[in-house]
């Protein structure tokens, strides 16, 4: 199984392909190819976004799901999709910044 | 395919043979290092112009003694990356003295051209659609410079001494 | 400290526009990431694991406060507020978007900075002795010299597109503060018999994945010829080195294949011919030296007694002396490290505060001065003894008075696969847990010198080869793994680590690190043989059998 990911160009935010969206930032959002047909489906759409200047720098990775959590296969990938493991205070894993009141 | 000189589009009077074509007659021509080898005599030996195109990994040293005879050298960019032409068209410049067109062809980026005309090349063969405005840029984008370079401008450290 | 004439600050000001028309062609479309990315590399912009990254050049390691408080205000306005010191002489921000990049090289550009040649395969920002012009017994200051290459590097037409980085270190003293021998070309000011100034040439140093101790390749390079003898060097390296094989681009590996004579035989040819083309006028010597000139120093006793009092009474000031003050050429003054390696706090970070903070203490008790190390850690070159108390008792209040410089845990570590996109394992968390085990600052002086040094890829940038304790962190089969070396050094008796045998995982590497220094305190010669002496004393095999054997 695997979900293709990519930086964002204007920020280098790491995205996804979503489900619902084209680009997600989250993770648990991603849509995950289980078979080759969607992987090249995941493929051209990035390549199209590549030439877009939407994103660059993109892979398909390999991910297992369990209970319905997608989880990457590797250690680099964890840290992309979390923030790094030392400043659990930046990164997607930071916690959101509270809402104006 | 176009070739700029000094920032404009110019007409290419020069045609490129490859190793196993024939010499087009009176005209002036470009051939390989391998061919200029193989048919030195033949070539020098021509009433019309040559051109020599060198790769990236052959040195200027290696034809040094007939520079002479050549009116041109091509330098092979194979990637923007191989940046071996800027020292092979320094040399030609200032080791051999050679005053004839070096030209730069292959894979040549808006942002080397500054370069590449500091170490001496004025001739570019680029993309039809290589925009002209980086020649205008190149001219610009910075006023002056550290290093000594084939263009004999002062540099910043003489003009600090009048 | 060297400043900008018109001259330099116009040629960094058109360098923000160049790059700002070049990100304004990206983000249009006229430029592809593959043509794109030569052009960032070359203005310090990456892009790494969560987001871009931007490497600001501190040339020769030298910052003054106001620069200081622009690195701050760069991590508050672009990034998230802190940044990282890394081992050559600059710092990297984590989190600075592409789109705002132009703007922040434009506010670094006023106060004299910038990301120039901070990456890419041209000349890299040059480095020195962060001690330089203040260590006792200094030949001469290098940083004129740094100053005159840093110059002649930037925007070089010929050395823009070498086979690889090419990185230049400095140093003015015996002592060897900067790794000049593990350096593509390491320079040595020195004097002749006849009083005159002149440079020691080492060639072909370096690290990453196949580490090259250098060459000495010239005794004496009159100061005339420093740039045309640098020239001839690279030119003989941008036509001759390899070009095939990326981890063989390096000329470490083209002197070591053609062997050094016959380097060494083409450069004097080059030399020759080219010997009196970049001209370095007297004039232009003088002029940048005396930007270096010592600050206004007052006349001050050798020794201060309210100084010895302090140390007298308080334990943790004692102790800061101990480790982080250092013998200053002139009378009544010292040199303070400020270490970057507080328990919990990534090796080298800094928050935008802290930057402030030292920022201000640099203004009032450091003659307005401050350095960075290639150790990932920051220098007041200029401080009475009679304020190092006050200094000590802000930096503490800053979160930055640690007393561990040159002990177990003043680690080096590159940023590792937590950043990365070089990385194959991460390096911070560990450098954390060592510093959890060692936390204990009596055991720490205990063991005594030592240099633990960690990279979380071959690329070496957290300088293992040389640690005299070096870990290295490989991905094996999708795990981190962690290789120990023993016996480097970087400092003027250079040597390269062996690398002990099997690699260790995660959860075993400290205590593999620990039985190391525990092997080491068995066997050494008395609390003065340092583990560097013992290690080249005892070899490999006790350490090994330490290692594996208990297995």
């Amino acid at each position: 199984m695997k979900v293709l990911t990519a930086n964002r160009l204007d920020d280098g935010a790491v995205v996804y392909i979503g489900k619902a969206a084209p680009w997600v930032e989250d993770l648990a959002s991603a849509l995950v190819a289980v078979d080759v047909g969607a992987e090249g489906q995941l493929t051209e759409t990035a390549a199209t976004a590549v030439k877009a200047r939407l994103v660059v720098g993109a892979y398909l990775m390999p991910v297992t799901v369990e209970d319905g959590r997608i989880l990457p296969a590797s250690v680099r990938e964890r840290i992309r999709a979390a923030g790094p493991s030392n400043r659990p205070d930046l990164g997607k894993q930071a916690p959101a910044p509270a809402l104006p009141r | 395919m176009k070739l700029v000189k000094n920032a404009s589009a110019v007409a290419d009077d020069w045609t490129h043979v490859a190793d196993d074509d024939e010499l087009p007659e009176g005209k002036a021509v470009v051939v390989s290092l391998a061919r200029f080898r193989a048919d030195r005599d033949k070539l020098v030996g021509r009433n019309a112009p040559l051109g020599l195109r060198l790769k990236s990994n052959e040195a200027p040293s290696s034809v040094a003694e007939d520079l002479g005879r050549i009116a041109l050298v091509a330098l092979e960019f194979p990637i923007f990356r191989d940046g071996r032409g800027y020292s092979h068209a320094v040399q030609l410049r200032q080791r051999f003295g050679f005053d004839g067109e070096i030209r730069a062809v292959g894979d040549v980026l808006w942002d080397q051209i500054p370069h590449m005309i500091r170490c001496g090349i004025d001739g570019f063969e680029v993309g039809d659609d290589f925009p002209l405005a980086a020649f205008e840029e190149a001219r610009t984008v910075f006023t002056r410079h550290y290093q000594p370079d084939v263009t004999g401008q002062p540099t910043i450290l003489e003009l600090r001494h009048g | 400290m060297y400043r900008y004439d018109e001259f330099d600050q116009q040629a960094v000001d058109e360098r923000v526009a160049q790059f700002r028309g070049q990100v304004g062609r990206r983000l249009k479309g006229e430029l592809t990431e593959d043509q794109f990315k030569p052009l960032r590399l070359m203005n310090g912009l990456y892009l790494q694991l969560h987001a871009y990254m931007l490497r600001v050049a501190i040339p020769y390691g030298t910052l003054s406060p106001r620069q200081m408080r622009m690195l701050a205000h760069v991590a508050r306005k672009y990034d998230k507020g802190y940044g990282h010191f890394t081992t050559r002489q600059n710092i990297q921000y984590n989190w600075p978007r592409l789109v705002d990049t132009p703007d922040i090289l434009a506010d670094l550009a006023t106060v004299e900075m910038h990301g120039i040649q901070t990456s890419g395969n041209c000349i890299r920002n040059v480095t020195s002795d962060p001690f330089s012009g203040v260590a006792a017994g200094e030949v001469e200051d290098p940083r004129p010299w740094c100053e005159i290459i840093r110059q002649w590097s930037s925007f070089h037409p010929e050395f823009s597109y070498l086979p690889r980085k090419f990185k230049i270190a400095v140093t003015g003293s015996e002592h060897d503060r900067a790794a000049i021998k593990l350096h593509d070309i390491g320079i040595r000011v020195v004097r002749n018999a006849a009083g005159e100034t002149g440079f020691e040439f080492w060639i072909g140093g370096g690290m990453g994945r196949t580490p090259i101790i250098a060459k000495k390749i010239r005794d004496f390079v009159p100061k005339a010829d420093l740039l045309d003898y640098a020239t001839a060097c690279l030119r003989v390296y941008n036509e001759l080195g390899r070009r095939d094989n990326i981890y063989k681009a390096r000329i470490k590996i083209l002197v070591h294949e053609m062997g050094l004579e016959k380097y060494s035989a083409l450069v004097d040819e080059e030399f020759a011919r080219s010997q009196g083309t970049v001209k370095l006028p007297d004039a232009e010597i003088a002029r940048i030296q005396a930007y270096f000139a010592p600050p206004a120093y007052e006349t001050l006793p050798a020794t201060s007694t309210a100084f010895e009092a302090r140390r007298f009474e308080d334990k943790g000031f004692r102790t800061f002396v101990r480790t982080n003050v250092h013998a200053h050429k002139v009378p009544g003054y010292a040199i303070v490290s400020v270490s970057l390696k507080a328990p919990g706090v990534a090796p080298g970070d800094a928050s935008a505060d802290q930057m402030d903070a030292v920022a201000d203490i640099a203004e009032r008790y450091s003659l307005d001065e401050l350095r960075v190390t290639h150790e990932q850690n920051l220098v007041l070159p200029n401080v009475k003894l009679d304020d190092l108390y006050t200094v000590w008792k802000q930096l503490s209040a800053a979160g930055l008075g640690s007393a561990n410089i040159g002990l177990i845990s003043d680690i080096i570590c590159c940023p590792g696969l937590d950043y990365c996109d070089l990385a194959n394992a991460r390096s911070i968390p560990i450098a954390d847990e060592l510093q959890q085990r060692f936390a204990d600052l009596e055991r720490q002086y205990a063991i005594g010198s030592l240099k633990i040094k960690m990279s979380g890829c071959i690329n070496a940038c957290g300088h293992h080869h040389v640690g005299h304790i070096g870990i290295l962190g490989v991905d094996k089969h999708g795990k981190e793994l962690y290789q120990l070396q023993l016996g480097g050094s970087g400092a003027e008796d250079a040597s390269i680590g062996q690398i002990t045998g099997a690699g260790f995982p995660p959860e075993r590497i400290v205590g593999a690190v620990e039985t190391v220094i525990e092997t080491y305190l068995s066997l050494r010669h008395g609390d003065a043989e340092t583990f560097l002496d013992c290690y080249r004393r005892v070899g490999l095999a006790p350490f090994k059998a330490a290692l594996y054997e208990a297995r």
